[in-house]
Parts: structure tokens; sequence; C-alpha cells
């Protein structure tokens, strides 16, 4: 049944990825992006990450889809026929070697598991990873100055002379 | 061999990867430049969050990783839509063919 499901996800996922790069409106391909977001939170969902999923959702399809819009509305002069760069065939060729390498390598690497049975719920066993003793605290400090920054700096980027 | 399993989420991740790569590498628009960036991360965050499910499933080391990758995208995309704005108003114009100011 979860396979049903996983594989069905993953179909969406792949379809609206491509329909991103294909589709020559760019605000359907910002829709389609959207797509892509809300079944990435659905897979989070396979794999037992209740609380990615919900940042998910808030961070990608409630902020960044949000701000992408903006742009889209902002540079709305040169949109349609937008045809694709000189380098497609040589791109096309890259990524499909960059695929099948790393689906090689995925092939025949064996994966230690362990037999650990998954959390049901994330949230706790999350917070106290992050604010713990043994924890990740100086990073999430590190993080929320890096926000500040990126914030003044798109600020100072943004102004007017 | 077809249930899913860590190795079948890694090759999903891997096509989404090489999707968004492929559209970096040849889109012109500068804003489905940064959408395609945003595919690439998210593949990206499901590889963390798979390994943290299938190897680390009660330390929970991926999903702390792809909290930061998260971070670091939206701070990414501010900071990347600001500077297409302020290229924009010079140039009038988001194709990536006229952004060679920084060419010497």
């Amino acid at each position: 049944m979860l396979d049903i499901v996983f594989y069905l996800l993953s179909a969406i996922a792949v379809a609206s990825a491509i329909a991103v790069i294909v589709v020559r409106d760019i605000f359907r391909a910002a829709l389609c992006l959207i797509l892509l977001f809300m079944t990435v939170a659905g897979i989070y969902l396979l794999l037992h990450a209740d609380f990615l999923a919900i940042v998910q959702v808030l961070v990608y399809v409630g902020a960044i889809s949000v701000l992408i819009i903006v742009a889209i509305m902002l540079t709305r002069d040169v949109q349609h026929g937008q045809p694709l760069g000189r380098l497609k065939y040589p791109a096309i060729v890259v990524a499909a070697l960059l695929l099948g390498v790393v689906a090689l390598g995925v092939v025949n690497t064996v994966f230690v598991l362990p037999d650990n049975a998954p959390l049901q719920e994330t949230v706790k066993p999350l917070g106290k990873a992050l604010f713990g003793d043994p924890g990740y605290l100086l990073t999430v400090e590190i993080a929320a100055v890096m926000l500040l920054s990126a914030i003044l700096g798109a600020i100072a980027v943004i102004r007017e002379k | 061999m077809f249930s899913a399993g860590l190795e079948q989420y890694l090759i999903l991740s891997a096509v989404l990867f090489c999707i968004g790569l492929l559209g970096v590498l040849t889109q012109r628009n500068l804003v489905k430049v940064i959408m395609c960036l945003e595919i690439m991360l998210n593949a990206v965050n499901i590889t963390l969050i798979a390994f943290s499910q299938y190897v680390t499933p009660v330390m929970l080391t991926g999903q702390i990783f792809a909290i930061f990758v998260m971070v670091v995208a939206a701070a990414e995309v501010s900071v990347g839509i600001a500077i297409i704005f302020s290229v924009y108003r010079n140039r009038e114009s988001v194709d990536i063919e006229n952004f060679d100011i920084l060419k010497w």
C-alpha cells in the first residue's frame, strides 16, 4: 500500500520537475514547482519525518514560492518564448551521465542498515537533538546570524541608490 | 525488489537532482534558474531524510542536516531574488545572456 503511494508521489514529483523546465509560461512553471514541493512534503511523511513535512509546507510552499511568484510578477515582460540555451545538448549529456553514475553507485552499494524501528513522532527528539546538551546549539545560533545577514544583504542590494 | 526502500528514495532524489541540474544549465530566465536550484535542494533533502530514516533512525542526524539546508535555501532565495531585481532595474531584462556585468 505504502509502495503504491511512494511510486505515485515519485511519478508526480518527477513529472512536475520536468514540467518546470519544459513549460514555456513561467507562471505555470512556478505552479508546477509548488506541486513538486507538496509531493516532496508527502515523501517526507512516508519517511516518518512529520516535523520536516510541516516545515516543508510552511517554508517552501508558503514562503519561497510566494517570493518566486513575486519575482515573476515584477519581471513580467520577457516571459514567453525563452528558448533553451545554446548548451542544451551538452547539458543533457552531463545530467544523464551524472544520473547514470549516481544510480550505478546506489545500486552497487551495500548499505549497513540497523534494525531499530524508526521514531513515530520526531518533534520532541528533534528539539532535544537541536537544543540538548551534546547538540547543535552553536549551529542554530550561526543559522540565525546567517538569516539576519541574508536579510540585511537583500535589503542592501535592492535599495534604490 | 520494487518495494520502497532506501535505494528507491536515493534513485528518486538522484533523478530530481539531475532534472534540476539540467534546468540550471539550460534555462535562460534567471527566475527559472532559481526555481531549478530549489528542485536540486529538495532532492538533497530527500537524500538526507532517507538516510536519516534508514541508517540513523533514532539519532535523526539527517533530519537536522535537512533543517539547516532549508535555512540556507531560504537565505539563498531571498538574496538571489534581490540580486535579480537589482540587475533587472538596470538592464530591464532577466535573460541570463545579459548578465555579463561581472565579466571583466
